[in-house]
């Protein structure tokens, strides 16, 4: 799902100059390139699949068919998005429990994430991971984890093994404002300045940790600054316009590639539902939540330039939608008919 | 008064060392903070000052002698106006071997430590070690420290693999905290000899993630006492990802370092994990007792694909077993080893519970009771099938270890055993473990805070109904 680079960052200073900066600078999406017509499609379709996959997983949820945590990522698909058009083939991904998105933009199969989520056979992990763990070495996607945080440390290991093997691949790990404040975050940005490991470290500050606003739960609320004490640079990025993340990402991977070391990348996000579907969000007004999504909805922003700039017509879109459409309702049929795994399937994949 | 100097102790295990080289000569005036000799144990090399004022009136102990017990009288300091001819013409102690000539050539050598902590753990009895099936007959043997021994395992397995790598604390440049990792470093350099920061959650974590892109980490604790910072690493990630991946992907990965107690070294560094790490499904707990054991089978848990908890112990590390001279000895993981045959009642003990085991098992033979003892090795998967068919044999089983006593390994065999083999059984299983209060740092409490020889004699005695 790579994408070639495009829409390069002119008239911004070059990574080497960033790197040598502690403070953040922002991505707001003014000082960012537009993108060209097939990138802004791409971006499109890609946010859509998230949006609309997500959408069926809430309903599959309340029909029965979901048990358990389902966290969904409506409201932050251009970060992955954005994120996955900067990667190149190799680069690894891994994150926490809101994880769907980043499944679908790695390239992971709408099915078998959906069948995941239903706990069947056909699952990405047969049945036995659920929708917190999914993993898919072929695309380099290295989950789906439940402890807060811990991806953060394990994210730095993929980027030690890049380091160790001299290849030029990066680690992108995502984390939340959340998960910004567990210790071995703090441990992980260390070693990976100390050995200058390839890596982006990507807060999706989505300004909620559960119920938890960042306001309530943190003594620096700018995360793009948290690297300052071990000299990692940070950049502040608007994750709702995919154009403005995928900049930053083109930014933080040449960084990284260049034998920079790590770099922080904060995307400001919103997430339009609860934290996981049992969240009635009562921490946040509904005012709030329609604001975000009337007037900086990242799927919305593409679709007005589509059509402003002629690059598709209403029907175009519609096209695209039914696409998208059809690819969802396939995964949540395949999903709710695959077979549970076979009982045998208990006391396999233990131990090698 | 003329004032002795004394063999220090420079660790909390340390019984003796390597006098390796004066630094004062006999009629030379030192004052305090003088350093006066350099000392060498198996874990370093220290010196040692001077701490009154006065004139070297006698050296007792030559350099380069080894195995100078600590608390040796090894000089006389004179004080002002005081003459040599007042020391009396007191010798070494007896026990203080003779020189070696090599020793004093700086290199850093292994002290021999027939007897760690001998108010501890008891002297290795002659016992007739039954031959391990896994070891060819008339296999050459060369006697090895367990140190040694974990040494040249990662070594070899690092020059066979190129995705081996060790990192932990002072495992670089130190050469070791215990001195496991000794020469690593120089034979295979900063990038795969990596010394991290004190930060075991995270290290525990980087090398996990490195494991899962495909990489063979060996992560040092320090002690496995630290890895509680780490735990969620090791049971979270590197043992369920197999798992919940449905099998694509895993971390194999060998967690290593002393478990356990040490000696007077409090609460907080003295407590024995494997009955904890036993309970995950997706790891392998291993806690070998010989040097041959730690060998072999920490190169089957470098090799193996999944997550490896291997459980050592810092006095064992400086003890003497031969190890067969192979050159690519890899025990079976999951394999429990007889290491004495017998037909009167079963003892089953694994790492250091062996020690007491050992000694045991001499002194109910002089009574006329034949003991077969079995050092389990592996704690997870347990051989199970090598105790029960023992136990069919004997009819009696008494289970011994460190460890804490409730849910203890010996409780979860006692368990199984009553299951499985129920009505071979002639006695109830006698569990002897470490007392469940945390570890005092008093002597004569720790002393009791441990198994000790006779709780298990008087065990076997119990289960035989003598």
């Amino acid at each position: 799902m790579a994408q070639t680079k495009s829409a390069s960052a002119s008239g911004r200073k070059p990574a080497a100059k960033s790197a040598s900066k502690t403070v953040s600078k922002e991505f707001t999406g003014k000082n960012t390139p537009e993108f060209g017509k097939d990138d802004d499609l791409h971006a499109y379709r890609e946010m859509l699949l998230i949006r609309r996959f997500e959408e069926k997983a809430g309903q599959l949820y309340g029909m029965g068919f979901i048990g358990g945590f389902c966290h969904l990522y409506i409201g932050q698909e251009a970060v992955v998005v954005g994120m996955q058009m900067a990667q190149q083939e190799g680069d690894q991904v891994i994150t926490a429990y809101r994880d769907h998105g980043h499944m679908l933009a790695t390239g992971m199969s709408a099915r078998g994430v959906m069948a995941e989520l239903t706990g069947r056979q056909g699952g990405l992990s047969k049945g036995k991971g659920g929708s917190m763990h999914m993993f898919s070495k072929e695309k380099h996607f290295y989950g789906g984890h439940g402890i807060v945080g811990a991806q953060v440390s394990l994210g730095t290991g993929l980027a030690f093994a890049n380091s160790y093997r001299n290849n030029d691949s990066v680690s992108v790990a995502y984390f939340g404002d959340g998960a910004a404040n567990q210790g071995q975050v703090y441990e992980s940005f260390n070693m990976a300045a100390l050995w200058k490991l390839p890596i982006i470290y990507i807060v999706e500050n989505n300004r909620y940790a559960m119920g938890t606003s960042t306001a309530r739960a943190t003594a620096q609320s700018n995360y793009s600054m948290r690297g300052v004490g071990f000299g990692i640079p940070g950049i502040q990025v608007d994750g709702m316009d995919v154009r403005a993340v995928k900049a930053a990402g083109d930014e933080a991977l040449a960084h990284c590639r260049a034998g920079k070391g790590p770099i922080i990348l904060e995307m400001l996000t919103y997430r339009y539902r609860g934290h996981s579907m049992s969240d009635p969000a009562k921490y946040r007004s509904k005012e709030e939540v329609q604001k975000m999504r009337s007037e900086q909805d990242p799927i919305e922003q593409v679709r007005a330039r589509l059509l402003e700039k002629g690059w598709a017509s209403e029907d175009e879109l519609k096209a695209i939608d039914k696409d998208i459409r059809d690819i969802v309702t396939d995964s949540a049929d395949f999903a709710q008919n695959d077979p549970e795994p076979d009982v045998s399937e208990l006391y396999t994949d233990i131990l090698l | 008064m003329p004032i002795d100097i004394l063999m220090p102790a420079l660790s909390p295990t340390m019984e003796e060392g390597t006098l390796s080289k004066w630094l004062k000569k006999e009629g030379d005036t030192v004052k305090s903070g003088d350093v006066l000799a350099e000392i060498e144990t198996d874990k370093a090399t220290m010196e040692v000052e001077a701490v009154d004022e006065g004139v070297i009136g006698r050296l007792l102990v030559a350099a380069g002698t080894e195995n100078v017990k600590v608390n040796t009288k090894i000089a006389v300091l004179l004080a002002e106006g005081e003459s040599a001819d007042a020391i009396s013409a007191e010798a070494p102690k007896a026990d203080a071997p003779a020189a070696s000539s090599d020793a004093a050539g700086g290199k850093a050598r292994e002290a021999s430590e027939e007897t760690p902590v001998a108010a501890k753990v008891p002297a290795q009895p002659k016992v007739d070690v039954a031959a391990d099936p896994d070891i060819p007959a008339g296999t050459e043997m060369v006697s090895t420290t367990v140190r040694e021994a974990l040494r040249d395992a990662m070594a070899e397995e690092m020059r066979r693999d190129e995705d081996v790598f060790v990192m932990g604390e002072e495992v670089a440049e130190y050469q070791g905290a215990y001195k496991i990792t000794q020469g690593l470093l120089q034979e295979f350099g900063a990038r795969r000899v990596i010394d991290t920061p004190i930060t075991e959650h995270g290290f525990a974590g980087v090398g996990v993630g490195a494991a899962m892109a495909g990489l063979k980490p060996i992560v040092e604790f320090m002690t496995f006492n630290f890895a509680m910072q780490a735990i969620d690493q090791i049971i979270n990630s590197a043992a369920k990802t197999l798992y919940m991946s449905g099998g694509q992907m895993g971390a194999p990965i060998v967690f290593r370092g002393p478990n356990g107690a040490a000696a007077r070294v409090g609460a907080q560094h003295s407590q024995d994990y494997a009955s904890w790490y036993s309970q995950i499904p997706g790891l392998k707990v291993v806690m070998p007792y010989t040097a041959a054991d730690a060998k072999g089978l920490l190169k089957a848990a470098i090799r193996d694909p999944n997550p490896v908890v291997f459980l050592e112990n810092e006095i064992l590390y400086g003890q003497h077993f031969d190890v067969p001279k192979l050159d690519d000895f890899v025990l079976p993981i999951g394999k429990a080893r007889i290491h004495k045959k017998g037909t009167d009642a079963t003892i089953v003990s694994f790492g250091i519970g062996m020690t007491y085991a050992v000694k045991a098992v001499e002194e109910l033979s002089k009574e006329g009771i034949d003991v077969e003892l079995i050092d389990l090795r592996t704690i997870r998967p347990m051989d199970l099938p090598t105790v029960i068919e023992s136990v069919k044999k004997t009819g009696r089983l008494v289970t011994v270890e460190e460890g804490y006593p409730q849910n203890s390994v010996g409780a979860e065999i006692a368990t199984r055993v009553m299951q499985q083999a129920f009505d071979y059984l002639d006695a109830p299983v006698l569990t002897i473990a470490g007392k469940d209060v945390p570890m005092p740092y008093a002597a004569n409490l720790e002393k009791l805070a441990l198994p000790n020889v006779g709780e298990v004699v008087q065990a076997v005695k119990t289960v035989c109904y003598k």
